[in-house]
């Protein structure tokens, strides 16, 4: 399946390697999986606690299901409706159909201020553009200024994960990338979650206080009332969204909700699902422009049209982003974002990135699963994940056409859909009792017998024992 | 109740002791059992490594095979999930919507092992014998595809003899995940380690579940460290009674 005339996704949305090479490496990280267990453990029990705690989270998860498939089968209308009203309230609003054109928008419109350096609020959308790249190759300077994105961003690192960016990292290496990297830090730092913090404070502070341009994303949009919100821990979000004198937002296409009351449903999914939190500390909501101040919005689209046009595929774009999917997913848990090479990783990273690049680029991703179900469960908005990942495979291996395991699998179903076939081959498995104890074998066996034994075929078969009784 | 067994294509040719551990055991609860030997695989493999085309001749086998029987039994929560959740989708994707029906009558007729005993036969105590410390593996598709719960487990809590220890961190995937093991071999065997390793910290003598795949993944590599535990199937505890002890 291909669809033609709709941009595919551009930007960071796929690796450079496969994800079980790129997986490889990862597992052999004693201190990524230590940082990794430890912190995917802490937050999944938050989560359990704040979700277990609400009778109705069942009819939540529905309603916030509901909501966005309303939204994206009559996109066209709210996204129009959602642009004459920020219109109306002196917002600017562009439309950029991939990751180029909201790159190229975004630069010009910081060059407008002949400002050189900007504030960012984290945001999956740019990072997914790529943005801080495309505005440090038109010599501006992006702070991020979300304490985890700094962390990342000091580190010349990627985030590795939605909510929590540096979640691989643990304090002691956040010392040390803080005293490297932060030209106004006290040398005698401690690795004291207080004392990161503070250090990080008072460097971001000056930030502010001398940006004139902000760059946000948005977790959520109003079709009805134009109003953008933005949900987040620290309040550094907030000084990005009020200080500076021109704020631009960049917001997928998919993140409308179509009436302010809508936002009772996510207010109450999001921060329980993704800090397991009952209510996050800070949520700013705005409508166009605030008098005196310049407001622009970058509309993305970057493979999300075309994601919507797979209709077994397209209820990914539910997605809001809360990150419950990877803090459960066993596959994540041991190997962490980068191994997915998209800005996305984990289980909904596997379905959303295939579909926003096609799945050429992105091959390898509908496979990093064992199919477990737990992301299905802990999903906010009900996303189908493993059924969607099962659908995405055969996508891939449509695209792949004539392979040796396309051959296998043929002969396979042609041996298996025949009962007489399938006894001969059945009764011709026993052969395999020569490689009894036996290791190494060609492959793809020898990919089993790296861990485990083989299992050795019985004298006789089911199938035989019952006829001969 | 005419009753037929759906042993799974690993069970028949691979693990027949489950199958015969199976029929043994509604046999002593005194049902029917039949083995049609018309039946070969629910095409799982195919479904879930993207090839639902070559699953279709597969899902319309077992459709023909099991369409005239009362209940059809089946010693795995992942060949039954697939039965349940995927058959009727194969068909209907490929516009053969008399089989999608026929598919959806029969998957509504299939039941996992514990969901059999439990819930269509409406008992808990077996009437077993098993004097060993077992430690039971949850598997993924039972829990999250059939919705299993709790009922292997109060099944074997009924088992003379048989002493229960909780497996830590049991809701976890044991990493096998059909052709995930050869895909993705490396992930697959980090998540194995952390199964044995909960399995061996139980001090039990025998791993036991409701999947043969499972088993045999958890099993393999418990067998190539020589931990001296082994895997059992729910099926072939549930069939033991003192005279085969």
């Amino acid at each position: 399946m291909t669809f033609l005339g709709m941009p595919a996704g551009r930007g960071q949305l796929s690796g450079e390697r496969p994800f079980p090479a790129a997986a490889h490496d990862a597992l052999n990280d004693a201190q990524l999986r230590r940082n990794l267990g430890a912190a995917t453990a802490t937050i999944r029990a938050k989560r359990a606690a704040v979700v277990g705690e609400l009778p109705d989270w069942e009819q939540l998860r529905a309603a916030g299901a509901a909501i966005k498939d309303d939204v994206l089968a009559h996109l066209d209308r709210y996204l129009l409706e959602f642009e004459e009203q920020v219109t109306a309230r002196r917002g600017v609003v562009h439309w950029a159909r991939d990751a180029d054109e909201a790159n190229r928008i975004v630069v010009e419109l910081v060059q407008q201020t002949r400002s050189t350096e900007v504030v960012k609020v984290k945001s999956m959308a740019t990072q997914e553009i790529e943005l801080n790249e495309a505005l440090e190759a038109a010599g501006i300077t992006a702070t991020e200024t979300d304490l985890a994105e700094l962390i990342v961003q000091l580190g010349h690192d990627r985030p590795s994960h939605i909510l929590v960016p540096a979640i691989h990292r643990n304090r002691s290496e956040i010392r040390e990338i803080f005293l490297r990297e932060m030209g106004d830090v006290d040398a005698s730092l401690t690795d004291e979650p207080r004392a990161l913090a503070e250090a990080a404070r008072r460097h971001l502070r000056a930030k502010f206080l001398s940006a004139e341009v902000a760059i946000s994303g948005a977790n959520f949009a109003v079709a009805e009332t134009g109003t953008l919100g933005v949900v987040e821990s620290e309040g550094n979000g907030r000084m990005c969204l009020t200080l500076p004198r021109t704020l631009i937002t960049v917001m997928g296409i998919e993140k409308l909700v179509p009436t302010w009351t809508d936002l009772e449903v996510f207010l109450q999914l999001l921060p329980r699902s993704s800090t397991g939190e009952r209510m996050n500390p800070y949520t700013s909501m705005w409508t166009g422009a605030t008098e005196g101040q310049n407001f622009h919005l970058v509309l993305l689209d970057n493979g999300r049209t075309a994601t919507l046009a797979d209709p077994r595929g397209r209820s990914a774009l539910r997605c809001i982003r809360c990150s419950a999917c990877l803090n459960v997913c066993p596959v994540y848990e041991r190997t962490g974002g980068h191994a997915y090479g998209s800005v996305y990783p984990g289980p909904i990273g596997a379905v959303l990135s295939p579909q926003l690049t096609g799945v050429d680029a992105n091959a390898s991703l509908p496979f990093a699963s064992t199919l477990c179900g737990a992301c299905f469960d802990a999903c906010p908005v009900a996303i189908d994940i493993p059924t969607m990942l099962v659908h995405l495979r055969s996508r891939v291996t449509d695209a792949k056409g004539a392979t040796p395991e396309r051959a296998a699998m043929r002969a396979a179903s042609w041996t298996m859909r025949s009962p007489r076939r399938w006894t001969v081959a059945l009764r011709a498995l026993r052969i395999g009792r020569l490689l009894r104890g036996r290791r190494a074998l060609p492959p793809p066996l020898s990919k089993w017998t790296a861990a485990r034994e083989l299992p050795e075929p019985p004298r006789q078969t089911l199938r035989d024992w019952w006829r001969s009784q | 109740m005419r009753v037929a067994l759906f042993a799974t294509c690993l069970v028949d040719g691979l693990y027949p002791d489950v199958g015969k551990a199976t029929i043994a055991l509604l046999r002593r609860l005194g049902h029917e059992v039949e083995f049609p030997l018309q039946q070969t695989c629910c095409g799982q493999m195919h479904v879930n490594t993207g090839y639902p085309r070559e699953a279709l001749p597969l899902v319309r086998n077992y459709v023909d095979t099991f369409a005239g029987y009362e209940a059809v039994v089946v010693p795995s929560g992942s060949c039954a999930g697939a039965i349940r959740h995927q058959h009727a989708d194969v068909a209907e994707q490929a516009g053969d919507a008399r089989l999608a029906a026929a598919a959806r009558d029969t998957a509504a007729r299939t039941y996992e092992l514990s969901e059999f005993l439990v819930d269509v036969l409406g008992v808990e105590d077996v009437g077993a014998y098993y004097p060993h410390r077992v430690t039971y593996h949850p598997t993924c598709h039972s829990l999250r595809i059939l919705r299993v719960g709790d009922r292997p487990q109060r099944l074997l809590r009924a088992v003379r003899g048989l002493d229960l220890v909780e497996l830590p961190d049991a809701l976890s995937c044991c990493g096998f995940g059909g052709t995930f093991a050869i895909k993705n071999a490396d992930v697959s065997t980090a998540m194995l380690a952390d199964k044995m390793r909960n399995v061996l910290a139980t001090g039990a003598s025998v791993c036991s579940a409701g999947d043969a795949s499972c088993l045999m993944h958890i099993g393999g590599g418990l067998a190539r460290l020589h931990t001296g535990t082994r895997t059992v199937h729910l099926a072939e505890i549930l069939a033991a009674t003192e005279e085969s002890a």
